[in-house]
């Protein structure tokens, strides 16, 4: 009997074995077909003209009739316009705020305070960073509360703790010694800050920024809120109306139109490259980190 | 140290100069940005409870239990989206938590060496892939996928259970479900791999060497000490989960009722205000939403602390282990 135990063990386990070896190919299976979606029908609407072109008219190929194909180049644009401006708002900011963290803060409790607030925003879900935009532009000014500023705040609500929180991560791996050696030498404290410090850190800082870039250019429910429908004109200024990437792929998937939905899948391959090749860079930048951390 | 040093550091005995106008500057701006991030963090209720403030007033305590939302009637009622919200949320992780720690276990316990860093980095950029994607994709090949196979089927089989029956549409909870337990299961993998990898050899060999079976390993060594982390993993798939917008917002067929099935339509509340509230027109209607975007904010945050805790008592718990 204690034989047979042991082999009813070993079977139970080799049984489990199998199932977490299943449990592998059946999540891989839904994220594969997405992504094969996305090639199969993105691809084949990427050339030229995808680049450079307006969006074109609202059309659905019938017998006798041929649709203009048209381009993203105005969601395109926008994304863009986005993703500098968003950046431009949250990164100082999360810089600042991680080194005040680090450099000044040191171990006390308002250090670790900002770590915490970092963390608590960074759970803060984008349709409300959405709705705390429109908001901020009801009270302030009607008038803007669907333009590519309003889509900035909201996306930059979303970039600051990420910014923040990897910032300061970096900013702690630099040693004590070289921030000693510095000041030994006279230099004054902001420059060695700025100069010894943040310069050590920095590509864990760029690691930061373009995580905090690849989610939030990938983000469409705030834009749904804030950017209003400027699709069909050329950019006009950061205070009218938009466009971008995540947004037109939402108008394609939601109106009926072939030449409308064949962009958004475009949009959707090309937003996925975008965000595949980030994301890449900060793993990259990250592996720099650490090889000049141990010295190499 | 000098009484009233301006620039304490954390050697504070070191340091005794007069601050330079520069080093002043560049403390108010660090400031500045500082007080920026927790501003954020305080404007964020302070706005949303400001454009509230009318629905909370009129609408009080029904505004919780009311269970019609109706622009028409001006009658506002959370409930059938907040009902929407957890059961999507709730079922999406059921999915996700076992394929997930599965996949987990896998990576860490039985692949092969060469393979677990690339399929492990793989998972992880498949994280990043924006929900409108996973939307789009859900509308296009998921929804028709149920409408004339799977629900038909789940109707004729389990009809029976109540929790199928009704039309097969394909916009709905169980679709919602579905691209939501897709979205969630490269973050519950990722960090159950982060936990199940921390796991110290010693606590594996001891288990292998009173002879138990690799299961027994995984069973009775590794997932308790790796336990907290897959919990903290879990509940912030979860928030992630409650707040998903786009995802839901193509798949759920908002309708903002009380669904009768899981193969019924309904609403979440992150999708009922990216449906209605650039068209919101009525006097109540867009405090209503802002109250509801309230709502979804305090949820998330509780379930995001919750998380951070479980964690950080992790974390204190491994470092008192380590000494």
């Amino acid at each position: 009997m204690k034989f047979d135990l042991a082999g009813r063990r070993k079977i139970f386990s080799h049984g489990m074995t199998v199932l977490s070896g299943l449990a592998i190919v059946v999540i891989m299976v839904p994220l594969v077909a997405v992504v094969y979606e996305v090639f199969l029908l993105g691809a084949p609407v990427i050339n030229g003209a995808f680049f450079t072109q307006q969006i074109p008219y609202p059309c659905t190929p019938e017998p006798g009739i041929t649709c203009h194909q048209g381009g993203v180049l105005v969601p395109l644009e926008g994304s863009l316009v986005l993703i500098g401006l968003s950046s431009l708002l949250a990164v100082p900011i999360g810089i600042g705020a991680a080194i005040f963290a680090v450099e000044y803060g040191g171990e006390r409790r308002s250090a670790r305070l900002i770590g915490m607030v970092a963390d608590v925003l960074s759970g803060v879900p984008s349709i409300v960073a959405g709705a705390f935009a429109l908001s901020l532009f009801i009270i302030y000014d009607p008038t803007q509360a669907f333009s590519y500023l309003d889509a900035s705040i909201a996306l930059a609500v979303l970039m600051v703790p990420i910014v923040t929180r990897t910032c300061e991560e970096a900013l702690r791996t630099v040693p004590h010694s070289v921030r000693e050696a510095a000041l030994a030498l006279g230099i004054s404290r902001w420059k060695m800050t700025v100069r010894i410090t943040f310069v050590s850190a920095l590509p864990g800082v760029i690691t930061g920024i373009l995580l905090a870039i690849a989610r939030s250019a990938g983000e469409a429910a705030p834009l749904l809120l804030t950017l209003g429908q400027g699709c069909a004109h050329p950019l006009q200024g950061i205070t009218a109306e938009g466009c971008a990437l995540p947004l037109w792929i939402f108008y394609g998937a939601t109106n009926p139109y072939q030449n409308w939905y064949n962009l958004a899948w475009g949009c959707a391959l090309l937003l996925l490259g975008l965000i595949l090749i980030l994301s890449v860079l900060s793993r990259f930048t990250l592996d720099w980190m650490a090889r000049r951390m141990r010295g190499e | 140290m000098t009484p009233g040093n301006p620039f304490p550091t954390s050697h504070p005995e070191r340091i005794h100069r007069a601050p330079k106008v520069g080093d002043i500057t560049f403390l108010i701006l660090l400031l500045l940005a500082t007080i920026a991030v927790v501003a954020l963090m305080v404007a964020l209720v302070v706005v949303l409870l400001y454009q509230s403030r009318l629905a909370i007033t009129t609408l009080g305590f029904s505004y919780l239990t009311g269970r019609v939302w109706g622009p028409e009637t001006n009658v506002y009622g959370i409930l059938p989206a907040l009902i929407g919200t957890l059961i999507t949320s709730a079922i999406a992780l059921l999915i996700a938590i076992p394929l997930g720690l599965g996949a987990a276990i896998f990576l860490t316990q039985h692949a092969p060496t060469w393979l677990r860093a690339p399929v492990g980095q793989l998972i992880e950029l498949l994280a990043a892939i924006p929900s409108i994607i996973y939307g789009f994709w859900g509308l296009i090949v998921l929804v028709p996928l149920e409408r004339t196979v799977v629900e038909p089927k789940l109707i004729t089989y389990l009809g029976w259970t109540g929790l199928f029956n009704s039309t097969p549409i394909g916009l709905d909870i169980l679709t919602a479900s579905l691209v939501l337990s897709v979205m969630a299961i490269p973050t519950v993998t990722a960090v159950s791999r982060d936990s199940l990898a921390a796991v110290p050899r010693s606590q594996k060999e001891a288990a292998i060497a009173i002879g138990a079976t690799d299961w027994e390993v995984t069973r009775r060594a590794v997932i308790p000490y790796a336990r907290s982390g897959i919990i903290a993993g879990s509940v912030l798939g979860l928030g992630r989960a409650l707040g998903e917008t786009m995802a839901v917002l193509l798949v759920i067929g908002n309708r903002p009722i009380i669904p009768s099935s899981l193969l019924s339509s309904g609403t979440t509340i992150a999708a009922l205000i990216a449906n209605e509230l650039t068209e919101a027109f009525q006097p109540l209607e867009a405090p209503a939403l802002f109250e509801a975007g309230l709502i979804l904010l305090s949820i998330a945050l509780a379930i995001n602390v919750g998380a951070r805790l479980i964690l950080s008592r992790l974390q204190a718990g491994q470092g008192a282990a380590a000494e």
